[in-house]
């Protein structure tokens, strides 16, 4: 089979504009994985597919996967020229000296919701390709072309992937949640998911539970909640 | 629930004729003649056929099914979820709710994907011992399942006691060893938890034994039947091109006559030391569905049957395998195997921490769904409880 690096020249050849980065994968499982740009996914995977060496035609997993809002701190050396009085010199009397001081900058890599895909090849039994997307962040842009269209099993794992982790795949040509029932507001398996507060109290409720069946208690009391 | 040749001829040209308008990659649509009336008809969620909670939202036209929407969710715990607030060996006892048929087969899925996170190796005896648990609990799952099948049709309990006759033998030879006839929890990252003695090799070589007599007697009974033949020939076809294309695997893709076995393959495991043959079907009908099985009961016996004599001694866990305080160096493997049901992946990323970051379970179950609605439209409504019952599904892997 191709390395990703030859996968990754044979789609940048076959569509022009294509943007792919190699995700390295430090694991000694080593499958590495290619990210490949939303705008130009749906001709790639046409691509993987109909391609005669790849004939990546067989679409075996389709998964999401949450990224928070990463906040990294950097410790930056920043060089200053300060005013510092002379030593024995007469009083009010300055110069100039350099003084190296360590800063922290911090800054917030935004999050963003990852779907993966697991390809393999039943005509040339090769595989797994992993193919990534990401969208631009977590909250309103969540949607990824869908590659239902292509592969027929992205079908029931792509309404997975919408259900629970609420990226939404344009071109699917039935996306509704799945596991989950259609009332259902928010996506269970995002990292910041808080669990609504309307959960069937134990009938010995202890500990943890009865803190909280308490608290839902009060809050309906107040008004501040529907029972 | 018999339809004319001229009615069935019917459909299929208009099958034909949709087909090539929609392409195959969708359901074909069937148009309605004239002023028929339909009827929205949800089989399920409690229907003796559906192997557990599970609903089809079907529209007839007469007895004919023109649309069939699969419904489940009704057995969703987030499995998932809960498996990535606990440690990556906390989460081995609740594989074996998965596929709670083949709990042994999901144990290893699992082991396999870890030990590629970590680059962990498996001691010889405890491979054999993998592929000797792992072709018992194919062997039951098929027979529990044309079992099933079969009283699906009609033939009410007999062929399924047949079945679980054996299956009862198996899951001994299992509680034995594991402690468990179906919650085996028994493999390690890096090994099995407990060794067999040579009194649980003689037990099993003994009942590996005695198993191509049943699947002769099982086949003998069933074979030339005339109602099996007439309910499954023919029904429920499945292309290979768009069996490919859905995802489909395990013994449904291989009906289809799609030579792919993930065990010739991937050669996970020492798969690559046993001589072993991968049945084919031709039609990718129920019927093809059903032989698939029995023949690779068969197989499996062969393979039993090579296994047994030659196993190794040796530890069964590799003593250099960590256990305690187990975190996987960031990254992420997606390991697979082929189950009794069909492709059974974990896909895991690890981010340093004792708890995975990512864990997801590919479960052939539900992908082999996908073409539930392909396979049934045309054909008559009592012929869906038998389409859905050849696909082999267990809910608590559909719903995970």
């Amino acid at each position: 089979m191709k390395t990703v690096e030859e996968i990754k020249a044979a789609i940048v050849a076959a569509v022009p504009g294509a943007e792919v980065t190699i995700v390295p994968n430090p694991s000694p499982s080593a499958q590495t994985s290619l990210l490949i740009d939303p705008a130009h996914a749906f001709a790639i995977a046409e691509f993987l597919r109909d391609d005669e060496d790849l004939a990546l035609d067989f679409l075996s997993n389709v998964t999401g996967v949450d990224w928070l809002d990463k906040e990294i701190a950097e410790k930056v050396k920043v060089t200053r020229q300060v005013e510092k009085p002379v030593e024995g010199g007469e009083p009010g009397q300055v110069q100039i000296v350099d003084e190296t001081v360590e800063e922290t900058h911090k800054h917030v890599e935004p999050g963003y919701l990852e779907a993966v895909y697991h390809l393999f090849s039943i005509a040339k039994k090769h595989g797994p390709v992993v193919l990534r997307m990401r969208t631009p962040n977590r909250t309103d842009k969540v949607e990824l072309p869908s590659f239902t269209p292509v592969w027929r099993s992205a079908e029931f794992q792509e309404r997975e992937v919408f259900d629970l982790f609420g990226i939404v795949f344009t071109g699917h040509p039935d996306l509704r949640r799945i596991l989950m029932w259609d009332e259902f507001k928010d996506h269970p398996m995002r990292r910041d998911y808080v669990e609504p507060d309307d959960f069937e109290y134990e009938p010995t409720a202890h500990d943890e539970v009865l803190k909280r069946a308490q608290e839902h208690k009060a809050e309906v009391a107040a008004g501040e909640v529907e029972p | 629930m018999s339809t004319t040749s001229t009615d069935l001829k019917n459909v299929t040209a208009r099958l034909a004729r949709s087909e090539k308008l929609e392409g195959w990659n969708r359901p074909p649509v069937i148009d309605v003649e004239g002023d028929s009336e339909l009827l929205e008809l949800a089989m399920g969620p409690h229907h003796p056929s559906t192997h557990g909670v599970f609903r089809m939202d079907v529209v007839l036209d007469g007895e004919r099914v023109i649309r069939l929407k699969p419904v489940f969710g009704y057995l969703h715990r987030n499995h998932e979820q809960l498996a990535q607030t606990q440690s990556y060996l906390a989460s081995m006892p609740y594989t074996d709710r998965l596929d709670y048929f083949c709990s042994l087969s999901n144990n290893w899925a699992y082991a396999l994907a870890v030990e590629k996170l970590v680059g962990q190796e498996v001691p010889e005896r405890a491979q054999y011992l993998r592929v000797i648990l792992a072709e018992l609990t194919r062997i039951q799952n098929h027979a529990s399942t044309i079992g099933f099948l079969l009283q699906e049709m009609g033939a009410s309990g007999t062929p399924l006691m047949y079945a679980f006759r054996e299956r009862e033998l198996i899951l001994d030879l299992f509680e034995s060893l594991t402690g468990s006839r179906m919650m085996c929890n028994y493999m390690r990252f890096g090994g099995c938890r407990v060794d067999a003695s040579e009194a649980w090799l003689d037990g099993a070589r003994k009942v590996v034994a005695a198993l191509p007599k049943f699947i002769d007697e099982f086949e003998n009974f069933l074979m030339s039947n005339e109602i099996l033949m007439a309910r499954c020939q023919g029904i429920g076809v499945l292309k290979p091109e768009l069996a490919v294309n859905a995802g489909i695997s395990g013994p449904m893709l291989r009906a289809s006559g799609v030579n792919y076995d993930i065990r010739k393959v991937d050669h996970y495991g020492i798969y690559d030391r046993f001589k072993f043959r991968v049945p084919l079907g031709d039609h990718g009908d129920i019927f093809d569905r059903y032989m698939i099985r029995m023949l690779e009961m068969r197989e499996s016996v062969s393979i039993l049957e090579q296994a047994l004599k030659e196993v190794p001694g040796g530890p069964v866990m590799d003593p250099k395998a960590k256990i305690r305080n187990f975190r996987p160096k960031a990254g992420e493997a997606y390991g697979r195997i082929e189950a009794p049901k069909g492709e059974l992946g974990f896909y895991l990323i690890s981010d340093g921490s004792p708890n995975p970051y990512r864990y997801r379970v590919r479960p052939p179950s539900l992908i082999n769904l996908t073409v539930l609605e392909d396979m049934c439209l045309g054909s008559n409504v009592a012929d869906v409880v038998l389409i859905f019952g050849s696909v082999d599904i267990v809910l608590g892997e559909v719903d995970r």
